[in-house]
């Protein structure tokens, strides 16, 4: 069978379409299959997905707003053209940076959704106590691994050394 | 140790040994780590990554349990060498494609191999013969308790460890499980199977994971979610699954063997004679083939080859495995002719009743 496509070749490649409940079948030689798949990652690859979920509900204005990681200098842009974090200080600063911005939404325990809430906020997090309920349970699941709480004792050090804000909002709730 | 070294012997994961190991081939676990501070890899200049390779390859001398391994840079080998790890499994396809300052490394008995530079900084492995992936983890987790007293790890209380694909985030463990499930392909169940994995958030590939179809009914079956729950969680809910699809795939073997018990003795006999009398085979064919072989060797309808040896059949008939052997570069048709050579030569004694 030759190429659907070019006609020239022959078709290696066997691809089944469903578009409204319409079933295309389509025979394809390697190279027309390579730019037919070329075409579909152009138009949904996984960073759109990802970036896509960050600008979810997002007011216009912010959408705009060029985050910059001070650490390595990857911007919000960038995040949205790979779908890749440029390091690991990204997703910690973003979360500083989000603290500041305000207007939270609810993020289940998936990474996903928490690019979208650290991207975003975590303020009214700390401020509603039924918000401040959630990521508490979604923290106490996440940190369930003995890993993670042998690593959260190492960082609990610290903690104590400058006072969190956070530890004194506590301690007044 | 040379890569040429890796040859001489069979690796550890496919001594058809372990649980259930007629339908699992093996069990694999990958953590990703990344060096705080650093960027990662994809979006670090020359500079920093060479620095992040030194730190990590000094670490790597300082870890009692990785004494007995070796660290091979990439851009100290050939295509060839390269593609010979990917079919070993000891490296990703997507790891072998560029060369700078990324390395693997590979311990003898190919339990344990470590990429690093990859997507993260550094990807340990673990493969384990059969359905094993609590000891896979056990061992892991020690290797990983071992790296991480001499690498700052990324890792936030709230989010867990940081990788650069933000799906990784969290445990940033990913379980795999190698299955062979040619009785579900026959009796046309596996796309019904299929569906029901993806709608539990779990991926399923082909042999050489990311990117490639399965062939020669093979699956490998991964999680997708890595936040939310502690590795051991992660594991059981893997285990559960694959509990499930070797019961299925189990009643299909019985199901085959007592309503069309000829037609299934055919098709294994008829691969057996294919292979043992081909002088021109392509890859495709020949996993396909060796498929249906081990179908009957799980079966006892050949009695007189052992699985160990087809599943070393399966890893020796790769291209960059049979240039190895031949010790020079062959063309496809070369290697198709080669490959013929290498599996009459491994079945030429053996019957099908044994």
């Amino acid at each position: 069978m030759l190429c659907n496509v070019c006609g020239k070749n022959p078709a290696t490649v066997h691809l089944t379409e469903i578009i409204d409940n319409q079933m295309n079948e389509l025979h394809l030689c390697e190279e027309c299959a390579r730019q037919k798949s070329m075409q579909m990652e152009q138009q949904f690859g996984l960073s759109d997905l990802l970036a896509g979920l960050a600008d979810f509900e997002k007011p216009a204005v912010e959408k705009e707003q060029n985050l910059k990681c001070a650490n390595c200098g990857l911007t919000y842009n960038d995040f949205k053209k790979i779908g890749r974090l440029g390091c690991g200080d990204c997703l910690k600063r973003s979360t500083a940076q989000a603290c500041i911005s305000g207007n939270p939404r609810y993020a289940g325990a998936n990474p996903c959704a928490a690019v979208t809430l650290t991207l975003r906020t975590c303020a009214t997090a700390c401020r509603n106590p039924s918000r401040r309920k959630n990521s508490r349970r979604r923290q106490r699941s996440a940190t369930r691994s003995k890993r993670w709480r042998r690593n959260s004792r190492r960082q609990e050090g610290k903690r104590n050394e400058d006072q969190r804000p956070a530890a004194a909002f506590q301690r007044m709730a | 140790m040379k890569i040429n070294d890796l040859l001489q012997h069979s690796s550890e994961w496919l001594k058809g040994s372990g649980p259930h190991s007629d339908i699992v081939i093996s069990s694999r676990i990958r953590l990703a780590r990344n060096l705080d501070i650093l960027p990662f890899p994809h979006w670090a200049n020359k500079k920093q990554s060479e620095d992040s390779l030194r730190a990590i390859e000094q670490a790597i001398t300082r870890v009692d349990m990785l004494k007995d391994t070796t660290l091979f840079k990439l851009a100290d080998l050939d295509s060839i060498d390269k593609q010979f790890l990917v079919e070993r499994h000891l490296m990703s396809y997507e790891h072998a494609q560029k060369a700078d300052s990324k390395a693997v490394l590979v311990d003898s008995t190919e339990v344990i191999s470590i990429m690093v530079n990859e997507e993260d900084h550094v990807r340990m492995q673990v493969m384990q013969s059969g359905l094993n992936l609590f000891e896979a983890w056990r061992l892991v987790n020690r290797l990983d308790d071992s790296l991480a007293k001499e690498l700052p790890f990324a890792f936030v209380a709230d989010w867990g460890y940081l990788t650069a694909c933000p799906t990784n985030t969290g445990t940033a463990m990913r379980g795999s499980v190698m299955l062979h499930l040619p009785a579900l392909v026959m009796t046309r169940q596996i796309n019904r199977v299929l569906a029901a994995i993806a709608k539990l958030s779990f991926t399923t590939r082909g042999l050489y994971g990311e990117g490639t179809q399965a062939t020669g009914n093979f699956f490998q079956i991964s999680n997708q979610v890595s936040l939310g729950h502690n590795e051991e969680e992660i594991i059981e809910n893997i285990n559960a699954l694959i509990r499930q699809m070797i019961e299925q795939e189990a009643q299909a073997r019985q199901a085959l063997l007592s309503k069309g018990r000829a037609m299934l003795e055919d098709r294994i006999s008829r691969s057996f004679g294919i292979l043992k009398s081909a002088h021109i085979i392509s890859s495709e064919e020949t996993t396909e083939l060796l498929s249906m072989l081990r179908l009957g060797c799980d079966l006892d309808i050949i009695k007189d080859i052992t699985q160990p040896a087809i599943n070393e059949l399966f890893i020796l008939t790769q291209p960059a495995h049979l240039q190895k052997i031949e010790g020079k570069r062959l063309s496809t048709q070369e290697r198709d002719v080669k490959r013929a050579e290498i599996i009459r030569d491994r079945l030429k004694d053996k019957l099908i009743g044994g």
